[in-house]
């Protein structure tokens, strides 16, 4: 089936996909509302939602049909197309990300091969910090349109956090690619199944990357953006019905996402450690499963990790925010670099 | 059409009109939210010519950090409507000619340079991806490559030196 020189079977086979990641990263980002509130409750020792449905498991059902009926309102004096604009661009960019990552070792149908990640570029990871670059906008844009000078200054808070936490991201990750010598999301965790994790490598780097990466998504220690007390409810202040949804929504996918990068770049991926999986014989479509059912646990490790951290730690000032930023993490990243560069250099002569 | 064509033809009309709105519009953040959609467009330009690594880049480097910084000291200005300095009708005729020369100029250097009877290269060689790009940068051209590396830490210097002045 070509028409345009184009295979319409792979259109096909990739639509899908999206699809299913979608829909699957929407999944999981509901029920995550719910087990930050379980989560909260063991915290604080209480219950945590438990009426709607058997433990409460229909509560975030519940949560997403009060938001859609909820009165929309649009504040007058407010630039209508960008208040729009703002929510729509954190949920697109949230949901951008999962496009390069691997979820899991190729399905098997009939005589074809369908490799279960959406586009494997060669600047894999690249694509990853641009799409979170670009997630500064929704915030800032959702701010700035909402005319009140809380919000205001909550998305200017909000796009300097992200700028500045960027840097050391990316120079922490730099340590890997150095090892890995390629940018490929796949060959990232090729290498890994190879080699052994690169946590353990790059435990330096790691750590560096997962501050950061709670800096990336305004979690607690780093939910200055939103932060109740001071800017009442952040940048999203005037927003209500499903534009709200739509904010909050895109913080537990970008949660997800974050957490399941992490686990490609440090943790494996879909391998599964001490094994040798692809000795056991068995047949390509089940293995593919095991992976991914595989990767989805470390991710959600790591979601409940996040948790864990936001009821346990108290937010950061705004200047020890920066301070940690670029006093600390910088500097850190800075020297793993350069060690790890000149260890690869000496080992690899 | 194939379609690279079209995909070509999308993405120039996508980036002309957007340069244009940068222009066009009356309030400065506007101008810098289509300047973004430009510089998408030609991220896209890149990605066509098989540049996967500058297309990225220039969405990290321009689109996400420098046009932030320029939305921040926008949004914080507060410019509003009636602070836009009023145009002289002189000025605009003459911004008018100078663009017009400026285009004369371009359009007739085009016209007889050798690169006429060729075309861009499209989905094909691997100039602009990240092994070559790197490996050009580090061989060929290293010295022009550390002169600008020492020109952006002076600047950097600069910038603390100048923060940190009060």
């Amino acid at each position: 089936m070509y028409l345009l020189a184009i295979d319409w079977f792979f259109i096909i086979e990739k639509l899908l996909l999206i699809v299913c990641i979608v829909t699957l990263s929407m999944v999981v980002a509901m029920y995550s509302t719910y087990g930050e509130r379980k989560v909260a409750g063991f915290f604080q020792d209480r219950l945590g939602p438990n009426r709607a449905g058997p433990f409460g498991l229909l509560q975030p059902l519940a949560d997403a049909g009060k938001l859609f009926f909820k009165e929309e309102i649009i504040p007058l004096a407010s630039s209508k197309f960008l208040f729009i604009l703002g929510p729509a661009l954190a949920m697109i960019t949230a949901l951008l990300t999962s496009a390069v990552i691997p979820w899991s070792t190729p399905l098997q149908i009939g005589d074809r091969v369908v490799p279960l990640q959406i586009a494997d570029i060669n600047v894999g990871i690249l694509f990853v910090f641009a799409a979170v670059s670009v997630g500064v906008y929704g915030i800032m844009i959702g701010g700035w349109a909402s005319n009140n000078k809380f919000s205001l200054l909550a998305g200017i808070r909000g796009a300097s956090q992200m700028v500045s936490y960027e840097l050391p991201m990316g120079l922490a990750l730099l340590g890997v690619l150095l090892f890995v010598g390629d940018l490929r999301m796949s060959s990232i965790v090729q290498s890994q199944i190879d080699n052994g994790w690169h946590v353990f490598y790059q435990p330096i780097g790691f750590i560096v990357f997962f501050v950061c990466a709670l800096a990336e998504c305004n979690r607690t220690p780093f939910d200055l953006p939103e932060a109740e007390s001071e800017l009442n409810f952040g940048y999203h202040q005037e927003y209500s019905s499903m534009k709200l949804g739509f904010y909050l929504f895109a913080e537990y996918i970008n949660m997800f996402i974050s957490c399941v990068v992490m686990t490609c770049l440090f943790f494996g991926g879909y391998d599964i450690p001490f094994v040798n999986e692809a000795e056991w014989g068995l047949h390509p479509n089940l293995l593919a499963l095991i992976g991914f059912a595989v990767i989805m646990g470390k991710s959600l490790f790591f979601v409940f990790v996040f948790m864990w951290i936001r009821w346990t730690v108290p937010r950061f000032r705004f200047d020890q925010l920066m301070n940690l930023g670029w006093k600390k993490l910088i500097p850190l990243a800075l020297v793993n670099m350069v060690i790890s560069a000149a260890l690869i250099l000496w080992l690899k002569k | 059409m194939s379609v690279t064509q079209i995909l070509f033809w999308f993405l120039s009309i996508l980036a002309l009109f957007g340069a244009i709105m940068v222009v066009v519009s009356r309030n400065p953040v506007h101008s810098v939210l289509w300047l973004i959609m430009t510089f998408f467009a030609i991220s896209g330009h890149y990605i066509v010519l098989n540049a996967q690594f500058l297309a990225v880049v220039n969405i990290i480097v321009y689109a996400g950090a420098i046009m932030v910084l320029f939305l921040f000291v926008i949004m914080l200005m507060n410019l509003n409507k009636t602070a836009a300095p009023k145009r002289n009708r002189w000025l605009k005729l003459a911004g008018g000619i100078a663009g017009g020369c400026l285009m004369l100029v371009l359009v007739a250097a085009l016209r007889d340079s050798e690169l006429k009877g060729q075309f861009a290269q499209v989905n094909t060689g691997d100039i602009g991806l990240i092994k070559s790009l790197g490996k050009e940068l580090f061989t060929t051209y290293v010295i022009p490559f550390e002169l600008s590396s020492i020109l952006f830490l002076s600047a950097m210097v600069g910038a603390v030196v100048l923060g940190k002045k009060d």
